[in-house]
């Protein structure tokens, strides 16, 4: 525990001082690649100096209007290039390395983030986007209104009863849904709003088998808009083998948000907890 | 030599010359434009007189050249390997996926991705292509073994035995498929569509050094290959150590394709339509297919790429597609056309 934590500082110490590459001026043409990334420039209301951005980033709505410099995995180095940026801003998700290595050769400043799957990494992500805009006063502020946030939230969760089983799952065509286990963005953000995840047993995303599914008995099924239209809709992911016989179904607990408010890790996160908290009492 | 014979030989000397520089000079335009053309535009006029800005300069040579010399490199590789497959299993539907390195190095890939999770650094930029490269030569190894269970290397064994591993791997990558994660299963969808976009210098290096004694060493048993045509049993009886050939062309083709397979992910359609486009316009004879085709497969390639990389600029589309898409409309042009029935196999 002790050297976990140790080495969560020293990520953190690095993150702040290594991955910033050094400006004598603020940046003025940025690409973001991570929607959660885009989200946090915005937040601090630096967009005017967006230049592009990829395809997960879509919100605000303004973002979408940037030129798409492609899907974060499959970036394309000349693409980047091509909008003459003086800082590239992503996470460890960003790829293909090979890209990365290329934009490098060619003198692009990259700034590099952890993924987001928690609020501690929401946190990082605007403290060391802040510092490389030169917008720090804008980065304590908004970590503060997030910090407010989650205290109020704390407050209403702590309140309540029992927590919730919710299950979060995802639907890829045809085949079994992927329900999502521990160090996930889907748990963390599950417990951020009062809930328990209904999978404890594995970390990561497995295949959900219509026996699995019925065994976990979760109170709350939660999945994405994409997720549920691939599904089908409600009424076919409620009497799929298996989800039909937890007491989600028989309810008809389900609860469907945007995948980047829901599992983005961004300024939104605690909104999107606190959203997710009011629809268990609406159930 | 008789008086005959050197009429037989003089024309097709004559031949191969004229179609080798006009398709050495097409594709050496079709280069110098794709050095040009791209999301960051390069003036022809400044290549030569040496007035690019530093960041056209940072373009062209750590991104654009790289992957312009890899594009002629796999497209070459590709063709040469068709070329020389049709020929050993004397079937127009050959191509380098038939010997498993297509099927093997997926298999590979799907692993480290779904079980290996990210990688970084040095593994993170060579990883997949290593893993790749071993994967298919294995899948290759393993069908040759199989193939030799017999007393003699048999061709027909070989395409079943290859088969039955395309099969097979095909199993495993579905399997992985299946528990992979979004994310996961993006990375593998885009991998299968090919991309040259991971050219760097070190990549380029790595596979030219594989490539190019391939084809030369495929160029110098083109003769050989002629004479199978004949069947098993003629050429043997014209002196052909046929078991020899057959091992010399798999390990020469199982090396080129396993280097673009590799450096590219898997780009179909090159492979195993531009022997025939050859074959159709100028004729079945290896000792001009195979040079032929690698220039072609390489104009064909970097046309492909070119596109691939502006069309959708400043993303980029997998090269994959567009290599189907615009050969295969040329391709179904030739065979309508007066050429039918010369594929010469």
């Amino acid at each position: 525990m002790v050297a976990d934590i140790g080495w969560r500082l020293l990520l953190a110490w690095g993150l702040i001082f290594f991955a910033v590459p050094a400006f004598a001026e603020a940046p003025r043409r940025v690409v973001t690649i991570g929607g959660a990334l885009t989200e946090i420039v915005y937040a601090l209301e630096a967009q005017e100096i967006l230049v592009g951005n990829d395809t997960t980033s879509y919100y605000p709505p303004a973002a979408e209007r940037l030129p798409k410099v492609g899907y974060q995995r499959a970036l394309s180095a000349e693409g980047i290039v091509s909008l003459y940026p003086d800082l590239v801003i992503l996470t460890e998700e960003a790829g293909p390395p090979a890209v990365l290595a290329q934009l490098q050769a060619a003198n692009i400043p990259i700034l590099s983030l952890r993924a987001g799957r928690s609020l501690a990494d929401v946190r990082d992500a605007i403290r060391v986007i802040a510092r490389a805009l030169k917008k720090d006063q804008a980065g304590r502020d908004l970590i503060d209104a997030i910090d407010r946030q989650t205290a109020e939230l704390a407050k209403v969760t702590a309140g309540q009863p029992t927590a919730k089983r919710v299950l979060f799952i995802l639907q890829h065509t045809g085949g079994a849904p992927m329900a999502a286990g521990r160090e996930t963005a889907a748990d963390s953000i599950i417990s951020l709003s009062g809930a328990r995840n209904a999978v404890t047993g594995y970390a990561g995303y497995k295949p959900l088998t219509p026996e699995a599914a019925a065994a976990l008995q979760p109170d709350v099924i939660l999945t994405t808009v994409r997720g549920l239209a691939q599904a089908g809709g409600k009424n076919a992911l409620l009497t799929a083998p298996g989800l039909s016989l937890t007491p989600a179904a028989k309810t008809g607990s389900l609860i469907v948000m945007d995948a980047l408010l829901l599992l983005g890790f961004g300024p939104r996160t605690v909104q999107a907890a606190a959203t997710l908290h009011e629809a268990y009492q609406g159930l | 030599m008789s008086g005959a014979t050197k009429q037989v030989i003089l024309p097709f000397l004559r031949l191969r010359a004229t179609v080798l520089v006009l398709l050495g000079g097409v594709f050496a335009l079709t280069a110098l434009a794709a050095a040009c053309i791209g999301a960051v535009s390069v003036p022809v006029v400044a290549l030569f007189d040496g007035s690019l800005n530093t960041q056209q300069e940072a373009v062209l040579f750590s991104i654009r050249l790289p992957r312009v010399l890899l594009a002629s490199v796999v497209g070459a590789a590709l063709a040469v390997s068709g070329a020389a497959l049709q020929g050993l299993f004397r079937n127009p539907l050959a191509d380098p996926g038939l010997i498993g390195i297509a099927s093997g190095a997926a298999l590979a890939v799907a692993v480290m991705i779904v079980w290996a999770g990210p990688l970084t650094g040095t593994l993170g930029l060579y990883g997949l292509s290593v893993a790749a490269f071993i994967g298919g030569l294995l899948a290759c190894l393993l069908i040759f073994r199989l193939a030799r269970q017999m007393e003699t290397f048999s061709v027909t064994y070989m395409l079943l035995a290859g088969i039955a591993i395309n099969a097979l791997s095909g199993a495993g990558t579905g399997f992985l498929t299946y528990l992979s994660d979004d994310t996961q299963l993006r990375a593998l969808t885009f991998w299968t569509m090919g991309s040259l976009g991971a050219a760097l210098w070190p990549t380029l290096s790595v596979a030219t050094t594989l490539v190019l004694p391939a084809t030369l060493l495929l160029i110098r048993n083109a003769q050989k290959l002629n004479i199978l045509l004949l069947g098993e049993d003629e050429a043997r009886y014209l002196g052909i150590n046929s078991e020899q050939l057959k091992r010399s062309v798999t390990i020469c083709v199982a090396l080129a394709v396993g280097a673009a397979v590799a450096t590219s992910g898997i780009i179909g359609f090159v492979g195993l339509v531009v022997p025939h486009m050859i074959r159709l316009t100028i004729g079945p004879d290896h000792r001009l297919l195979i040079p032929a085709s690698a220039l072609l497969g390489a104009t064909l390639l970097l046309v492909a790429d070119t596109l691939a990389r502006t069309i959708v600029s400043p993303a980029e589309m997998p090269v994959g597609i567009l290599t189907s898409l615009i050969g295969g409309p040329f391709f179904l042009w030739l065979l309508v056309k007066q050429y039918a029935g010369r594929f010469g196999l």
